[in-house]
């Protein structure tokens, strides 16, 4: 187990000094294990989706390894996943897209190390929009999963 | 002839947490109606000094124009106002084209109680086919109007009426930042609307018991979504469903004993069916994929629901026991919340369309599908309980509002409400009031 510590921190220090140069900060400095991009990162509590899509995108997934960078480094963190819709389609279908979503992003931080018993998901359709106009721009900001981690 | 008819109604005051502002059923009608039945009617004459809370012969009218079957003559063309047998002049009404002629009058009780009384003409032939006296107290006088006008509809449609019943919707305020989300049950023209149901967490899916004794209903209020069942009676309140992951859609089965749900325990949203005394839950659905939206075919034999087995939502039907499942729709990308029409002969569910959300029907027979709305942001429909009228909830102006259309999309009119969103309408499954004795 020490061994494979070892080597993880070995890792990360390896991609924190390539992280590091463009931010001026002295080479091979991190914060508890994630790189200053991901550390930034840590700061978008939001991933967005297509319509009628539970996909996760290349930029969604970037933001998903920073959380779960995060909790792999705080054992107690737990986190919250909620996923939404925009308002367009029947309420039920959404509640159940809304939960898709959701569980997508829980796979994906099983999959990235955090245990199942840290993530609790829940949805909640098209009932709680951020932006409550009815057009393309406002529908896509609805479409969302929140973190919520503590 | 003229029978006695008494009404025993009594106020909504047990249950009723408040008596919020009444929705107003606006001008906008987008179709004509002069398509329907040409009928006359003669404001009610009023005998006396006292004046009624109601105009009974305008909600009457109201309630035919809205059921896209009718078409109220003007009353500038009225040749004569008659309120008596005696004064009606049969060709003067064949002369404006009317074919139907409605008269009455209504007078204070010295008890306090209004008595009305109508009687509705064939012009053509020249003969009563109605006539009756109603005895009741003034705040039922509405009531009153909307009987009269199942009345009219029966004798000249030969089908029921659906003036008498009720809707139950959702509303949503913002009230200084605060979200306040209520469930309401309204008449049918969506006047006097009583509060059943307040939360500052929204609240969907209502769904009326077969008796019209209760409501079943999705609710947030614990910060995810649980079922409850809740009595229009005694306000008594039921939890039904509070299972990990979603708890949704219920729809009563026709006999009242079983509701169908969604729950998604299991890893994935699949229909459920539990017994309503006994809380058993058994599992219909058994697919990887979304399903959702339960409704009863009204002989309880089968089920139909959303499914997106195939890639995108769909309304497939199976056996009441999970067993034969059959897909329905085949035209569009997105069909969904299918719920039959009370002959189950049609289904009405929500039909994309370029982007557009319509409300349709399918004809089961020949597997057509009808679409009866060109908004792009319907949903929710609702049959009347005589499958001839369809309730849903539209955007209009950036507002969800509600709107009826004919079941032959003939006549739409957009119900206006004074405050806030209103969406998840449901049409009470009979078409009388609910009565009670206290």
């Amino acid at each position: 187990m020490r061994k494979k510590a070892w080597v993880l921190l070995a890792a990360l220090a390896v991609l924190g000094v390539a992280g590091c140069q463009t931010t001026g900060v002295p080479s091979g400095a991190e914060t508890g294990g994630l790189t200053n991009a991901q550390v930034a990162l840590l700061a978008e509590q939001r991933v967005y989706f297509d319509f009628d899509s539970s996909t996760i995108s290349g930029e969604s997934r970037a933001i998903i390894e920073a959380h779960a960078a995060d909790m792999r480094g705080r054992g107690r963190a737990t986190v919250a996943l909620e996923g939404h819709c925009d308002e367009r389609g029947t309420r039920e279908y959404n509640l159940a897209l809304g939960e898709r979503r959701a569980q997508a992003v829980a796979r994906l931080f099983r999959a990235l190390g955090v245990s199942a018993n840290r993530i609790t998901t829940v949805s909640y359709g098209e009932e709680k929009p951020v932006a409550l106009e009815h057009n393309e721009a406002a529908w896509r900001q609805n479409r969302r999963v929140e973190i919520i981690k503590r | 002839m003229v029978r006695r008819v008494g009404l025993l109604l009594v106020a909504w005051g047990v249950i009723a947490c408040s008596q919020t502002a009444q929705a107003v059923l606006t001008i906008e009608i987008t179709q004509s109606a002069d398509v329907g039945l040409p009928i006359a009617i003669v404001p009610f004459a009023l005998q006396g000094k006292d004046k009624p809370a109601h105009d009974v012969a305008a909600v009457v009218e109201a309630d035919l124009a809205r059921s896209g079957r009718f078409a109220p003559v003007p009353r500038k063309h009225f040749l004569g106002t008659p309120h008596e047998d005696k004064d009606v002049v049969f060709k003067d009404w064949r002369r404006i084209k009317a074919e139907a002629l409605l008269i009455g009058k209504k007078k204070k009780l010295p008890n306090g109680q209004w008595q009305v009384e109508f009687r509705l003409y064939d012009v053509f032939k020249g003969k009563q086919l109605a006539g009756y006296i109603f005895r009741v107290d003034e705040n039922a006088l509405r009531a009153t109007a909307h009987q009269i006008s199942d009345v009219v509809y029966e004798r000249l449609t030969g089908e029921p009426g659906a003036f008498s019943s009720r809707i139950a919707y959702v509303t949503k305020e913002t009230l200084k930042k605060r979200n306040v989300y209520k469930l309401q049950v309204a008449d049918s023209d969506g006047y006097g609307p009583v509060t059943i149901v307040k939360s500052p967490e929204p609240l969907l899916s209502p769904a009326w018991s077969p008796d019209g004794g209760r409501l079943a209903y999705v609710s947030f209020e614990e910060q995810r979504s649980m079922v409850y069942a809740q009595s229009l009676v005694d306000g008594k309140r039921e939890k039904l469903a509070e299972f990990t992951g979603i708890n949704g859609a219920p729809a009563w089965s026709p006999d009242g004993k079983r509701l169908a749900l969604t729950l998604s325990r299991d890893g994935n949203p699949e229909i459920y069916v539990m017994d309503a005394a006994s809380k058993r839950l058994t599992r219909l659905t058994k697919n990887y994929a979304i399903d959702t939206e339960p409704a009863w075919s009204p002989d309880g034999r089968h089920i139909i629901f959303t499914s997106d087995r195939a890639g995108q939502p769909q309304i497939y039907r199976m056996d009441a026991d999970g067993g034969d499942v059959t897909r329905l729709t085949f035209e569009g990308s997105y069909n969904a919340r299918a719920s039959y029409a009370p002959d189950g002969a049609t289904l009405t569910l929500v039909s994309r369309n370029g982007g557009a959300y319509h409300i349709a029907i399918l004809h089961l027979a020949n597997n057509l599908l009808q679409v009866l709305t060109d908004t792009p942001l319907d949903e929710s429909p609702s049959f009347a309980p005589n499958g001839r009228m369809v309730l849903y909830a539209t955007e209009v102006r950036g507002g969800g509002v509600l709107a009826s259309v004919s079941a032959d999309g003939r006549v739409r009119q957009v119900f206006k409400f004074e405050q806030g969103d209103v969406r998840e309408p449901a049409w009470s499954p009979s078409n009388q009031p609910l009565q009670y004795t206290e």
